[in-house]
C-alpha cells in the first residue's frame, strides 16, 4: 500500500526530558492508524511534530515523501485536544471564517449534515455542549476535505453517549477514503476505530500492528477473569501463568477444560468467573504497566 | 487577501458583539470628557501660574515679598513671545519680567490675571508697566479633550490587540490557526487592520458626541486631527503586538501592558502639562507615544497647528510605529 506519511528517527527533547525518543513508522493511505498510550506517553508531541506544529530535536516528517510544506497544510485537518474558537462568533461564522482560510473547501452544507450541525448553527460556539464542541471542531478539521487527518484524543471527557455518537462520525468519515491519525487511551476506542496501531510508552513504540496480530502475538486462546479475594499463592502452587489486576487476576489458558479442571481440584470457588478473549485493554496493561507472575 | 478578510470580519464581529467591552469603550471617554466640563466648569483651581522672564532668582531680588507670596507657581521662561502666547491662552496668569524693563503682562479677560495684578500692585510691583494681552480662555476641558480620547485609543490598542492576542495564544486558538495555510503576517495585520478601524470609529463618535453639547474649542483642521490620529492609533496598536509577540500568561501580559499604559497615562500629558517639570520627566516623556500623539492633536484643536508644526510629532510617531512593528513580527511567534 501507498504510504502517505513516514516518520523517520524523531527525537524530541524537553531540556532533559525525552519526550520522544526514536520513533519511526509508516502510515499507508486510506487507513485509521491509532497511536495508544498511557498519559505521557509522548502521544501528543509525536503527533504535534507529524502536523508540523513543533518542530523536532532530530529526525524527519515525510508527507507523500516530501518535508511538511505549504501543500501539506492545504491537505491536511487537524484536531487537537484542546482548542478555544473565537468568542461571540456563531458555528456558522466559524465555519465560513476556516472555510476562507483554504484553497479547496467540502461544501458547506455536506459538512453541516456529516458533522450533524443543523441544530447549533446559529449558536456562538462558547455556548455549546462538550459534544456538540467536538462535533464543530471535526467539521474545521474536515472544512478542507483533508487527505488525513489528525485526532488527538478526540472524546476524552465526552459522555459515553456523544462517544458513540463521534464514532459513528468517525466511521463516517473513514468511509469517504481518508487517513485518519488518531491519539486515544480509550482502548476500546482504538479496537472499535483503527485498522493499524502502535502503542508508545516512555517516549518509544514499543508494539506496533493491526490489533489482531498483536493481541496473537502477545496471547495464548483465552483468559480467565476470577475475583481477587483468592490467595495469589494458591495461583502460583498450580502452576498457572497469570496477571495481577486491581480487582481480579487474569488467568492465561490454552485449554480451558484443563485449567478449570485444575481450579476445582484445588476447590477454587468459581461462582464470579468469566472467560473471555483477551482485548487491547489487556494488551495495553501487559505492555505498559502490570508484569506477567508465572 | 481572502483569508486576511476572513480574519478581519470575525474579529470586528467578535469585538462589536461583545456589547459590554464595546459599550465600555464608548462610554468611558464620554463620562470623562463630562466629568470633567462639569467639575471644572467654574475655574475653582486656588494655584495661580506666572510666568518669569529670565530667572526666579532676579524675580526675588528684585521684589522679595512677590515672589514669597504663597500658592502662587513661577515658571521660568527665556522666550517673551512663547510666555505671552501662554497669557492668551490663560494657560499663564501673568507674566513678570524685571529686566531690561519691569513690565508684566495680563489677559483682559481673566479674573485671575487681574487678581493677580492687585498682589503684585500690594507686594511692591506698583511701578511696573502695565500690558494686556487678548484671547479667548481655553477651557480645561478643550485642553484636556485630546488627552481623554487619546487615553482611550491607547487602552483599546494596548489591550484590544496585545492583550487579546495573548488570550488566543494561552487558549490554544493561534495554535489551530498555525495548522491552517494563513500566515503569521496575514494574521498580525487583520488584527491591527480591524482594531484600528473600530478604534477611530469609536473615536470619531465619541468626539462627535460630545462637541454637540460641549462645543470644543477646535480652530485647526479636521483631516490633520484625523490623521495624526490614526497614526497614533497604528503606534499604539504595533506597541501592544510587541507586547504580546511572546507572552503566554494574560496576566503578565495584562502586568506589561499596566506597565507601559500607566506611565503614559500620568506623564504623556493627558490631564496636566508638563511644563516646569523635572527635566528627566519631559526626557521620559518623549519617549512614549501617547505624548505625541496627545501634543499633536492638541497643538492641531487649541492653537491651530498645521502639518509643519506638529511635523515632529508625526515623525516620531512614525519611527516608533516602525519600529515597535519589526520587533513585534521578528520576534511573534503562534504558541
Amino acid at each position: 500500500m501507498e504510504t502517505i506519511l513516514e516518520v523517520k528517527d524523531l527525537v524530541r527533547h524537553f531540556g532533559k526530558l525525552t519526550a520522544v525518543n526514536n520513533v519511526s513508522f509508516k502510515i499507508p493511505r486510506g487507513v485509521c492508524f491509532g497511536l495508544l498510550g498511557p498519559n505521557g506517553a509522548g502521544k501528543t508531541t509525536t503527533v504535534e511534530i507529524m502536523e508540523g506544529i513543533q518542530a523536532p530535536s532530530a529526525g524527519q516528517v515525510l508527507y507523500k515523501n516530501h518535508p511538511l510544506d505549504q501543500q501539506f497544510r492545504q491537505e491536511a485537518g487537524i484536531q487537537f485536544q484542546s482548542t478555544a474558537l473565537q468568542e461571540f462568533l456563531t458555528v456558522q461564522d466559524t465555519l465560513n471564517l476556516f472555510g476562507n482560510l483554504y484553497q479547496k473547501t467540502i461544501p458547506q452544507q455536506e459538512l453541516i449534515e456529516l458533522c450533524s450541525l443543523g441544530d447549533f448553527l446559529d449558536r456562538y460556539t462558547h455556548k455549546l455542549s462538550g459534544g456538540q464542541r467536538q462535533r464543530v471542531l471535526l467539521a474545521i478539521a474536515l472544512i478542507n476535505d483533508p487527505e488525513i487527518i489528525f485526532l488527538d484524543e478526540p472524546t476524552t471527557g465526552l459522555d459515553p453517549q456523544a462517544r458513540r455518537n463521534f464514532w459513528q462520525l468517525i466511521e463516517l468519515v473513514k468511509s469517504r477514503d481518508k487517513t485518519i491519525v488518531l491519539t486515544t487511551h480509550y482502548m476500546e476506542e482504538a479496537e472499535t476505530l483503527c485498522d493499524i496501531i502502535a502503542i508508545m510508552d516512555k517516549g518509544k513504540v514499543i508494539s506496533q500492528g493491526t490489533p489482531r496480530d498483536l493481541l496473537q502475538a502477545h496471547f495464548a486462546d483465552t483468559v480467565i477473569q476470577l475475583p481477587k479475594d483468592i490467595d495469589e499463592q494458591i495461583l502460583h502452587e498450580m502452576q498457572l501463568s497469570f496477571y495481577v489486576r486491581n480487582s481480579h487476576y487474569d488467568i492465561q489458558s490454552e485449554n480451558i477444560e484443563h485449567t478449570i479442571q485444575t481450579l476445582l481440584t484445588h476447590k477454587i470457588p468459581l461462582q464470579q468467573m468469566q472467560i473471555r478473549a483477551w482485548n487491547l485493554e489487556d494488551l495495553f496493561l501487559s505492555l505498559t504497566g502490570s508484569e506477567l507472575r508465572v | 487577501m481572502q483569508a486576511f478578510i476572513a480574519i478581519f470580519l470575525a474579529r470586528n464581529k467578535e469585538f462589536l458583539r461583545d456589547r459590554s467591552s464595546l459599550s465600555w469603550n464608548i462610554a468611558f471617554p464620554i463620562l470623562l470628557v463630562f466629568g470633567f466640563s462639569i467639575i471644572f466648569s467654574d475655574d475653582n483651581n486656588l494655584l495661580y501660574k506666572v510666568g518669569v522672564i529670565g530667572t526666579q532668582q532676579q524675580l526675588t531680588t528684585v521684589l522679595p515679598n512677590f515672589a514669597q507670596t504663597q500658592h502662587i507657581q513661577f515658571v521660568e521662561f527665556t522666550d517673551t513671545q512663547q510666555a505671552q502666547d501662554r497669557v492668551r491662552k490663560h494657560q499663564l496668569d501673568l507674566v513678570i519680567q524685571t529686566h531690561p524693563q519691569a513690565v508684566y503682562w495680563i489677559n483682559s479677560s481673566s479674573p485671575k490675571g487681574y487678581l493677580l495684578e492687585r498682589i503684585l500692585w500690594g507686594s511692591g510691583g506698583q511701578d511696573f508697566a502695565q500690558q494686556t494681552v487678548e484671547g479667548k480662555e481655553i477651557r480645561y476641558v478643550d485642553w484636556v479633550l485630546p488627552g481623554i480620547l487619546a487615553m482611550n485609543m491607547m487602552f483599546s490598542c494596548l489591550f484590544g490587540v496585545g492583550y487579546v492576542i495573548v488570550r488566543y495564544r494561552k487558549n490554544g486558538y493561534l495554535k489551530r490557526l498555525k495548522a491552517t495555510p494563513l500566515s503569521a503576517v496575514q494574521f498580525l495585520l487583520a488584527q491591527m487592520a480591524s482594531r484600528l478601524i473600530l478604534i477611530q470609529a469609536i473615536t470619531v463618535f465619541v468626539y462627535v458626541g460630545c462637541d454637540l453639547f460641549i462645543d470644543f474649542h477646535m480652530i485647526g483642521s479636521y483631516w490633520l486631527l484625523f490623521f495624526v490620529s490614526t497614526l497614533g492609533s497604528i503606534c499604539l496598536i504595533n506597541m501592544g503586538l510587541l507586547v504580546a509577540a511572546r507572552l503566554r500568561s494574560e496576566e503578565l501580559a495584562g502586568g506589561m501592558l499596566n506597565l507601559f499604559s500607566w506611565p503614559m497615562m500620568l506623564l504623556s500629558g493627558v490631564w496636566f502639562s508638563l511644563e516646569g517639570s523635572p527635566e528627566w520627566v519631559i526626557a521620559l516623556a518623549q519617549i512614549l507615544p501617547l505624548t505625541h500623539l496627545v501634543e499633536g492633536a492638541r497643538a492641531i484643536m487649541t492653537e491651530g497647528a498645521g502639518i509643519t508644526q506638529i511635523f515632529p510629532e508625526l515623525l516620531a510617531l512614525s519611527l516608533m510605529s516602525l519600529l515597535f512593528l519589526i520587533i513585534g513580527a521578528l520576534i511573534f511567534r503562534w504558541e
